[in-house]
């Protein structure tokens, strides 16, 4: 059964001054999966992000979010999305629940309740009397996602939100944002330069440069057929020669050969490099990073 | 939008500016009276005795023999008589017009903070109150709830309106307080002049009227107030265009400073009576000061300083509503 469509963005553009910014832009959210947002700095992402937010104004397209048009209905629009945008920039002079008591007197309905609850489940309960001074960067991150929960949101957008993590606070937030949209069905958008933090976590992945998605799909269709196999074989040289006359062989400096993964052609590789008298020592089967997969796409041009 | 004006109060509370603006209006009140309290004295020891009632039963003496005396107008018999009745009071109540207590030093401190102090006062509230959430980036946190723009900025609006009226009665109410100490807490009866009108370069006498000095202060606290809130809406403006606290505050300084400055040398430029800042000292028009500028009134200059105010205010929502958030 397909899932419901929580945020959906039509042809979305900007234009400032002379310059379009954003290139018509179309993309749809659905329930319960994380969606990956890549792109190098100065991409649009950021810019993208805000006017999914509504703090700035698309020059031309629509956004829903619930199926309200965030320009027409822009109250019953944010009443089901909660946002972090760059930093979470907390008031730091009040305390972590002040914040919090802050932020839910603007929505309906929220009350102390939802306070204690979102404080529990980023786990920020012993400190949340503290002032937002006091905090790490890590606990000041906790806080943001606690924020932008208050609202019980159908969508969650969440920009560059390892931004400054150490490794363990990186993983906490990635398990905690796997969490929220397997458990609790949340749409969750995440942005990122960083390659290896999207495939990790995203169910799909929109590559984004120069203000145009290039390419959106999931992350294991756009892995699939770049996957290669790495050979180390002893003699080395006999062995690559053998290797090549069957296919397109990669030299690594490692002394691995790469070739391309194919599941029908190896083991008639295999068994001939073994006819010939080479010892094959490892075998492995290599995923790509999307490293590679985004200077394939971009072409490998570099932003200006 | 009661919930918003929590907010925000709960946000200039814990900044606690208004404890430090407090505190400043109090050690500058302190120092006030310390120097007022020298110069009575050094006025006492010039004088000789300090027997300030033979000298205001003399003064009456003096006023009742002009007055019997045929010769003189109308008009300045009707001056003579209010002065007469004025000095008749300081006997009658035993108040020496030369010491007069911390009813009219309050008087005094406010006429004099009206177009600096309390504005500058203001100004560190309202200039940030806008401005700072750019700076922290908690903007961007205040405009992604659902919550139009406008009832944002007008939560902030009125908290800024309660701030003001709070730093006007503070500046009363220490002025009075901490003067007291030294001058007496006496004098609230005192009959004071007030009605005076400027026309053709003559001072107009003909309204001229006592007015116990309780109700002048009333009038002077009223005019204090509604200056305040437009140098605050001003500043509130400036808040939102430039976004940077430090810059819009310069901005609003060299406008108050240049408002002193002009009001000095303006006399013959007549257009200058539009700008704000020559129109500040309106609690001079109850005085009977000579206005900086020939053809200006106590209705004239709160028209235009109304005028800025509406203005200020529509910019502000507009630019607020409008602009785009990066």
């Amino acid at each position: 059964m397909e899932k419901k469509i929580t945020l959906s963005v039509k042809d979305l553009r900007k234009v400032i001054g002379r310059r379009e910014i954003i290139k018509g832009l179309t993309f749809d959210l659905r329930e319960g999966e994380v969606f990956g947002f890549l792109g190098p700095n100065g991409a649009g992402k950021t810019t993208t992000i805000r006017m999914l937010v509504g703090l700035i104004k698309p020059t031309s397209g629509s956004i829903h979010i619930c199926g309200y048009n965030i320009a027409e209905d822009f109250q019953k629009a944010l009443r089901n999305l909660g946002c972090i945008v760059e930093n979470p920039e907390l008031y730091p002079y009040l305390s972590g629940y002040n914040n919090l008591l802050h932020f839910s007197r603007m929505i309906n309905g929220v009350g102390e309740e939802r306070i204690k609850e979102v404080t529990k489940l980023v786990g920020l309960a012993d400190r949340i009397d503290d002032k937002v001074k006091t905090y790490s960067l890590g606990m000041r991150q906790r806080l943001g996602i606690a924020q932008a929960l208050l609202g019980n949101p159908k969508v969650l957008i969440l920009d560059e939100p390892t931004n400054g993590l150490d490794p363990a606070g990186i993983r906490e937030m990635r398990n905690f944002i796997r969490f929220l949209a397997e458990k609790e069905g949340l749409s969750v958008l995440v942005s990122s330069h960083l390659l290896s933090e999207i495939q990790l976590l995203c169910d799909r992945v929109a590559i984004i440069t120069k203000g145009t998605i290039i390419r959106t799909d999931s992350v294991e269709k756009l892995l699939s057929n770049r996957e290669r196999m790495e050979w180390r074989l002893e003699p080395y040289l006999k062995g690559k020669e053998v290797l090549s006359s069957l296919t397109k062989i990669e030299e690594k400096e490692d002394g691995m050969i790469w070739t391309e993964f194919n599941e029908e052609k190896i083991p008639h590789w295999n068994k001939q490099l073994v006819e010939a008298g080479i010892s094959v020592m490892e075998m492995n089967r290599k995923m790509p990073v999307l490293e590679d997969l985004f200077l394939e796409l971009t072409g490998g041009e570099t932003i200006e | 939008m009661n919930k918003l004006i929590q907010n925000e109060m709960m946000k200039l509370i814990a900044k606690k500016r208004l404890v430090v603006i407090a505190l400043i209006i109090g050690v500058l009140v302190i120092l006030f009276t310390y120097a007022q309290y020298k110069e009575i004295q050094t006025q006492r020891e010039r004088l000789g005795t300090d027997d300030w009632r033979t000298a205001v039963q003399q003064n009456i003496v003096d006023i009742t023999n002009r007055l019997s005396s045929s010769r003189i107008s109308e008009e300045w018999k009707k001056q003579l008589k209010i002065s007469l009745q004025q000095q008749q009071y300081y006997l009658d109540h035993d108040i020496n017009p030369a010491e007069p207590g911390a009813s009219t030093f309050m008087r005094i401190f406010l006429e004099n903070a009206i177009d600096m102090l309390i504005p500058l006062m203001v100004m560190v509230i309202a200039s940030d109150l806008v401005s700072s959430e750019y700076s922290q980036g908690t903007v961007k946190l205040l405009l992604t709830r659902p919550v139009k723009r406008w009832k944002v900025l007008l939560s902030k609006y009125i908290t800024l309106c309660f701030a003001v009226s709070l730093i006007v009665a503070i500046a009363g109410f220490l002025s009075y307080i901490l003067s007291g100490v030294v001058f007496g807490y006496k004098g609230f009866g005192t009959p004071i002049l007030t009605g005076f009108n400027i026309s053709d370069e003559a001072l107009n006498t003909a309204n001229v009227k006592l007015l116990s000095l309780w109700k002048f202060l009333l009038m002077d606290f009223g005019l204090v107030w509604f200056v305040a809130i437009v140098v605050g809406t001003l500043s509130f403006m400036l808040s939102v265009l430039i976004r940077s606290t430090a810059a819009g505050m310069g901005v609003m300084l060299a406008a108050l400073i240049s408002g002193a400055i002009l009001s000095n040398m303006v006399s013959s430029w007549e257009s200058a009576k539009y700008l704000f800042m020559v129109n500040l000292r309106l609690t001079d028009y109850m005085k009977g000061t000579a206005p900086p500028i020939e053809g200006m009134n106590l209705s004239f200059s709160m028209s235009v300083l109304l005028v800025w105010w509406a203005a200020a205010l529509l910019v502000s929502f507009i630019v607020f509503t409008k602009r785009d958030v990066y």
